[in-house]
């Protein structure tokens, strides 16, 4: 029972790495298609290269809320403070829990944020004065990234105060 | 390639399109009062009109535009060769005529091909066919032997255009770009039924359409073959039942204007390209707009060169993708 017990500080920390992990690399393939998608934009006309810089940011978000969530799963377990605390099994599986949806949507919408924002530069290659209309298409799809982001950061502040 | 590496390639596409000629475009070259006014739009839209050679130089030089910039972002072009092979087999056909005619005629060979016409050319004179592209050697040897002992150069030129629609027809089932299979189908429908139409007038055989007519999926060329023994109406009767019967009122205008039905048909079936952002396919669409447009401009300047009327123009202009 001890070594189950043991074993809640690295459930703990799986999830904080799955949250780092994931969409991040979601992000990466999202901006690096953006970036391939922009690069042929800017060869034809380089005076796009602001319109579609702003597109080639837009999957990188997920990235940057996976980290987020690390960081407060980190601190919350104690590893970030150097004081990590002995969590039980029950509880690390819970911090678990509550980075996966992170992981998963962020790593997913990543892609897909990735897949509109390439249309959009399409879009502004041929229509410039679309550019506001352009952006919403892709940003739509961040609202799934942040509705997990909320769920993510509400379980893990609530798993906190849980004494289990 | 994977299809996701083609995303920079159609980003810089999707900008190219914007440079193709518009209906307005054609318009205003249509509104044109001589060649030269039309000359001097074209080259405002970046066209090379200084090349040597005059209006033929010209659309040379954009042909070349284009294949360059689809070389430089495809890598290999191999996989656009199917919109090629019926130059490759033009070129076959017009060196085994020169050779067995012994006769050596100036500018006939085309000099977009996947096969040099000097290298088809030498196969022919050294009768060694092994030299071409295994699509051509069959044909070519045939339509070699069949030139030399019958004199017969109708039957070379079946040999030939058959073995050309059956290489498109075959490339276009083994790609898996939805552009290139839709044009080699159309292309070989079109073919076909074209056949049909000028053997109904000649009345030809059923033995000649048997061996002209290449197989294709939207056609049952045996029953086209019947109808075309029968004659036009027949043919009009048989295609009405197809997917081709908004063909058959252009099919009764004139064989031109049929042509005209379906380049336009062709261009609106590659249209859904320009809002495909990944895939091959835009880049495979874009060849065929290029190669639209060069023959919209082609019909307009002979146009104006000829002094033709306005309206005989305007008929034979095709509808623009972009």
């Amino acid at each position: 029972m001890n070594f189950v017990n043991s074993l809640g500080i690295v459930f703990a920390l799986f999830g904080a790495v799955l949250a780092a992990l994931l969409p991040g690399i979601g992000s990466a393939k999202g901006v690096g298609a953006t970036g391939q998608a922009a690069a042929g934009v800017v060869t034809e006309d380089p005076s796009k290269f602001g319109k579609v810089l702003v597109l080639q940011l837009l999957p990188g978000t997920q990235g940057i809320y996976g980290l987020l969530i690390a960081f407060i799963a980190l601190s919350q377990i104690g590893i970030l403070g150097g004081a990590a605390q002995s969590i039980s099994a029950a509880k690390g599986l819970l911090y678990l829990c509550a980075c996966l949806p992170m992981a998963f949507v962020g790593y997913q919408s990543a892609i897909h944020q990735g897949k509109a924002a390439v249309a959009s530069i399409g879009l502004v290659a041929k229509r410039p004065d679309q550019f506001g209309k352009s952006m919403i298409f892709p940003a739509m799809v961040e609202t799934y990234a942040i509705l997990a982001l909320l769920v993510s950061i509400l379980s893990i502040v609530g798993i906190g105060n849980l004494k289990i | 390639m994977a299809d996701n590496e083609y995303t920079y390639a159609v980003a810089r596409i999707r900008s190219k399109e914007l440079t193709l000629l518009n209906s307005q475009a054609v318009e205003q070259l249509l509104a044109c009062k001589t060649y030269e006014e039309c000359l001097h739009i074209l080259a405002d839209r970046g066209w090379d009109t200084g090349t040597s050679g005059g209006a033929e130089g010209m659309l040379a030089a954009e042909r070349d535009k284009t294949w360059s910039l689809i070389a430089e972002l495809a890598g290999d072009t191999s996989e656009f060769n199917v919109f090629l092979y019926t130059n490759d087999f033009h070129n076959l056909k017009a060196a085994i005529k020169q050779v067995c005619m012994q006769t050596e005629v100036p500018h006939i060979f085309f000099s977009h091909g996947t096969v040099a016409p000097n290298t088809i050319l030498k196969a022919v004179q050294e009768h060694d066919f092994s030299r071409l592209p295994k699509r051509m050697q069959a044909a070519g040897q045939e339509a070699f032997d069949t030139l030399l002992h019958t004199h017969d150069g109708q039957r070379c030129d079946v040999i030939i255009d058959r073995a050309a629609l059956e290489s498109v027809y075959a490339a276009g089932k083994e790609s898996e770009n939805e552009v290139i299979r839709e044009y080699a189908e159309l292309t070989v429908a079109e073919a076909d039924i074209r056949i049909a139409v000028r053997a109904a007038r000649t009345g030809k055989k059923l033995e000649f359409l048997e061996r002209a007519l290449a197989p294709c999926h939207t056609l049952d060329v045996k029953r086209l073959a019947h109808a075309a023994v029968s004659g036009i109406n027949s043919i009009c009767d048989y295609l009405t039942a197809t997917s081709y019967d908004s063909a058959v009122p252009a099919l009764k205008e004139s064989l031109s204007a049929f042509e005209r039905w379906c380049d336009n048909l062709l261009i609106r079936r590659i249209r859904p390209q320009k809002y495909n952002p990944f895939t091959v396919a835009p880049l495979a669409a874009y060849l065929l707009a290029r190669e639209n447009e060069i023959k919209i401009v082609r019909i307009i300047l002979s146009g104006k060169l000829n002094q033709l009327s306005d309206a005989s123009v305007r008929e034979r202009v095709r509808e623009t993708y972009v």
